[in-house]
């Protein structure tokens, strides 16, 4: 079989086979050629692990994948984290955070990572 | 501000020569195939890791970014502070053998990529969350690394 395009739902598909991740966040931050990704990615894997080591669980998982589009990010968390968060959220205004848009222009890249 | 600093810090590791320069253009071609990384290749991206206590690898210079996670992170290190004669800045667009040799060097997939004390820190994700919950000021204090200014505590959130 031909390798499929990577997409919002590949990623996902993967994070979760590959991390068991309980929750994954995929957005599109190409702004058209639909290769470049931002994310945040909820796994119990991350647990104990500091911010290097999460990055690098989800670099080796998605190794060919990154390999193929042009720009990356993420924002790993654990259950228990991301749980902490959503609760803040519901008792102040403010949001909880999705997928990192640092080094984007509103959400669409400008370069690559590659 | 603090961003001038840093500026002014790759404008002197760009009047420096380039590690690069003599390495790479002698790394032979034959070398063994299923090492992608080469010694010579390998070495020169130690001299530049070496080469300042802050060094980072990113697309551009800090004063023209040819990215945006690589400007992000140029402005990281300009809000923090850090030392101009304490950063080097190596641009990946200017050479090929860095840009893939430092991604297998660091096993890091992405650029920008930031090393302190020889370290590796991590990329724009890792610097911008580092920046925001204090870590980096206070790592970048504790190595010694920022410019000291009186009355200042702008780069210690918390």
């Amino acid at each position: 079989m031909a390798q499929s395009a990577i997409t919002e739902d590949t990623l996902r598909a993967a994070l979760v086979e590959r991390l068991q991740a309980t929750h994954v966040e995929i957005q599109d931050m190409s702004g058209g050629c639909g290769q470049a990704f931002t994310s945040l990615i909820i796994s119990p894997q991350f647990t104990g692990k500091t911010s290097l080591k999460r990055h690098r669980l989800v670099n080796t998982a998605l190794r060919d994948e990154i390999a193929q589009i042009h720009a990356w990010s993420a924002r790993c968390q654990t259950p228990e984290e991301y749980a902490r968060d959503k609760q803040k959220e519901e008792s102040s205004s403010e949001g909880v955070e999705g997928p990192p848009l640092d080094g984007t222009e509103g959400g669409r890249v400008e370069g690559t990572t590659a | 501000m603090f961003s001038r600093t840093v500026f002014q810090a790759t404008r002197q590791a760009a009047r420096r020569p380039s590690p690069f320069l003599t390495p790479f253009s002698l790394a032979p071609s034959s070398v063994s195939q299923r090492r992608l990384l080469s010694d010579v290749v390998r070495q020169a991206i130690d001299k530049a890791v070496s080469s300042a206590p802050v060094v980072l690898f990113m697309k551009g210079t800090p004063e023209t970014p040819q990215c945006g996670f690589s400007r992000a992170s140029i402005q990281v290190l300009g809000l923090q502070g850090v030392n101009p004669e304490k950063f080097a800045a190596y641009n990946v667009l200017e050479d090929q053998e860095l840009r893939n040799g430092i991604k297998e060097y660091s096993d890091w997939p992405t650029i920008p990529q930031l090393y302190v004390d020889k370290e590796f820190v991590g990329g724009c994700d890792i610097i911008v969350s580092m920046h925001q919950s204090g870590e980096l000021a206070k790592m970048l204090e504790e190595k010694g690394v920022v410019v000291k200014e009186e009355g200042s505590n702008e780069s210690k959130p918390e």
